[in-house]
């Protein structure tokens, strides 16, 4: 199988050497994340995924892709995961008899034998893009470094796709902001009759930039008092900073 | 403001020209152990250095019993530190709980790997670059350390398994990852005057003469956000909320001892020391500067020049340490979302204006200016809008205060709730306990 490998993709043996080791860590990371019991391990062991893949990638010398993988997915995704199941409390040891749902093992256990045999039945039947030529060309065409090919393909070719998906991003921070503004308002109203314009918040109101880091800031400074020197009351989402109590009691207490 | 478009091709280290042969091997061996040793002796003296300076800042003396005016303290208080039992706190984390110091140590340490320390010296006919790695995406090595860098504090605060380091934990997290947003897109507009991501491309730019400095070339304002938003990455004075000893103990390390507790403090000034040669390579030309032509010797010289830039950086940590207080955390969170990132983000479309075309560039900075004005208008009418609003509130806040203060720190003052709810189950559960005994 080696040789076979090996002669049919030209690579060497070191190359072959990080594709197994990388390939092991990358499948180690992913049965970790589906079997740990403890949410954060999870997560952790997304992260080992995530590096895994960014070594694969400069494997294939797209350089720039694996660092912008370790960047925006390990530096900047999981770190919210991260953020998100320490402040919802739910980084405790899961109960793995507990059945949420009737039948959910018999029922995984069919889908398993089922996405198994097709795995099977197209390896067989159909033919391998292993080792086939790229589309966009070479990652290293004409001597250009691979982030000049990329920007060069990202800003050209597919210059429309590129402009969609960055209007899509926009639009979902922005209703990420809008709906996790909306409970501070609701709260707000009572308290002194007069309409809560949405940008009351005080100077330190971090939720239009990012509202997980908000919520967790919103969080974190509660202990040095969320109520400022000058008087100004920053707009804690409530229902957020009530679990994430309940999330740090429980830890110091229960865990 | 002169932008020259290299030719975009991929240099790299001239050691790798003719194929990896066993003398690649040794002089690759060699660059690695001894920048890592050069790395943990200059944190031993860089702490020897921080101490003493902020000690004559102080009008102390400092350390002077280890060692030759003090110079052994570091090494002293390490060997204790090995030497001390090692206590795992029963609620912590274990596995994550011993991970976390190696998290933050090991960005630390390959964040130096990129960083260009010398000119290329020539050893037995081959040519080689000081500098341990040079890879075509060099800087972003940097900020992609940078980002892993949080793991590392906020994997101790959570798996200390009490209340304090968590707090300060989430503190360092949002504000790393808050600041991180402007440090990248002012190394940006470096990227977009190089050229490349190469650090050494970078430094060869710079390299003309000194108004090629990436610091006059680019006009002076993204060094400054630079050297804020890295002093917030580094969580160093007056940055520094994360260990704020008069609220949180300790910040994320609180219950860590002996020899891990170390290595956060190792990590810590080994960033110090990083980060600075980062600011040298990007803004100051890394080891560039005048070299007299001396026989053998000349090859070194920009070695003491890079050295020199860092120290005079060094200096400066320790004296942003001694002369600024600490900023509260609205203000930390104001500075980097409301600032930083939208003047470096003016500033970088500016100079991606005139790199295109003078008119361009001047067309950038006057829209940019209209929309940096409109903002800070928005904020000032936002901030307005929360005076008159607190203003009601303002006199009761000082009032609770005090008990706030001294309050358990895990019950945060929530904005206290408002008058009806409370009142609600009042009222009604007489009524439905009068119905369930009628």
């Amino acid at each position: 199988m080696t040789p076979l490998l090996l002669a049919s993709t030209r690579a060497t043996i070191p190359d072959l050497i990080t594709f197994v080791v990388c390939a092991a860590v990358v499948l180690t990371g992913a049965l970790g994340v589906v079997m740990s019991r403890n949410s954060v391990h999870a997560a952790l062991s997304l992260v080992l995924t995530l590096f895994g893949v960014a070594v694969l990638f400069i494997e294939q010398d797209a350089q720039f892709l694996a660092a912008v993988q370790v960047i925006v997915y390990a530096g900047a995704i999981v770190v919210l995961f991260l953020f998100v199941i320490m402040f919802l409390g739910v980084d405790r040891e899961e109960n793995v008899a507990a059945e949420p749902l009737k039948g959910q093992r018999p029922l995984a256990l069919v889908l398993v034998v089922i996405a198994a045999t097709g795995i099977i039945f197209l390896a067989a039947t159909s033919h391998w893009v292993t080792g086939a030529h790229a589309v966009a060309g070479s990652t290293t065409a004409g001597g250009h470094s691979n982030t000049y090919l990329l920007g060069r393909s990202v800003f050209t070719t597919y210059l429309w796709a590129f402009e969609i998906t960055a209007g899509l991003l926009v639009i979902a921070v922005v209703g990420a902001v809008v709906l996790a503004r909306r409970p501070s308002q609701v709260h707000e109203e009572p308290r002194d009759a007069r309409p809560a314009a949405p940008g009351a918040g005080g100077p330190g109101d971090a939720a239009v930039a990012s509202p997980p880091v908000a919520a967790a800031v919103a969080a974190g400074t509660g202990a040095s008092g969320s109520t400022t020197d000058d008087g100004e009351r920053r707009p804690v989402p409530a229902g957020v900073t009530g679990r994430a109590e309940d999330g740090m009691d429980e830890r110091v207490t229960g865990s | 403001m002169t932008g020259t478009l290299l030719a975009l091709t991929t240099h790299g280290d001239p050691l790798y020209a003719h194929g990896v042969g066993w003398f690649v091997w040794v002089v690759v061996l060699i660059k690695v152990l001894v920048a890592f040793a050069v790395l943990l002796v200059s944190v031993m003296l860089m702490i020897w250095f921080e101490r003493k300076v902020i000690s004559d800042m102080q009008s102390r003396i400092g350390p002077n019993r280890a060692g030759p005016w003090g110079l052994l303290q570091t090494l002293a208080d390490g060997t204790k530190l090995f030497f001390k039992e090692d206590l795992l706190p029963e609620r912590s984390d274990r596995f994550v709980f011993k991970l976390a110091p190696y998290l933050s140590l090991v960005p630390a340490l390959l964040i130096f790997t990129v960083v260009p320390v010398g000119g290329i010296v020539t050893i037995a006919g081959h040519p080689f670059e000081l500098q341990v790695a040079d890879p075509p995406i060099g800087i972003l090595v940097v900020l992609a350390m940078s980002a892993v860098a949080v793991y590392g504090v906020m994997l101790a605060g959570w798996s200390s398994g009490s209340k304090y380091p968590l707090l300060g934990s989430v503190r360092a997290s949002a504000q790393m990852i808050s600041y991180e947003a402007a440090l990248g897109i002012v190394v940006v507009t470096v990227v977009l005057v190089t050229g490349s991501l190469s650090t050494r491309a970078m430094v060869e730019s710079q390299s003309a003469a000194f108004w090629d400095w990436n610091v006059i070339r680019l006009g002076i304002v993204p060094f400054l956000l630079f050297l804020t938003a890295i002093t917030a990455e580094l969580t160093r004075p007056p940055f520094d909320l994360t260990e704020a000893e008069s609220e949180l103990v300790g910040g994320f390390h609180t219950e860590y001892s002996s020899i891990r507790f170390a290595l956060f403090f190792l990590a810590e000034f080994m960033n110090v020391i990083t980060m600075s040669a980062v600011v040298v390579t990007l803004f100051f030309g890394g080891p560039d500067g005048p070299v007299p032509h001396l026989p053998t010797f000349d090859v070194w010289f920009p070695t003491v020049w890079f050295l020199g830039k860092v120290l005079v950086f060094l200096f400066i940590y320790v004296w942003f340490r001694a002369a600024l207080p600490r900023l509260r955390y609205d203000q930390l969170m104001t500075l980097g979302w409301k600032y930083l990132i939208p003047f470096s983000l003016v500033w970088l479309l500016g100079v991606a204006g005139f790199l295109v075309d003078g008119w361009w560039g001047l067309g950038v900075i006057v829209v940019g200016a209209a929309c940096a004005g409109l903002l800070v208008r928005a904020f000032a009418i936002g901030r307005g809008r929360a005076d008159q609003h607190g203003s009601m509130t303002a006199l009761g806040a000082r009032l609770s205060r005090p008990t706030l203060v001294t309050g358990s720190p895990l019950a945060p003052p929530i904005p206290p709730a408002p008058p009806s709810p409370p009142a609600r189950p009042v009222t009604t559960r007489p009524v439905s306990g009068t119905e369930g005994e009628g």
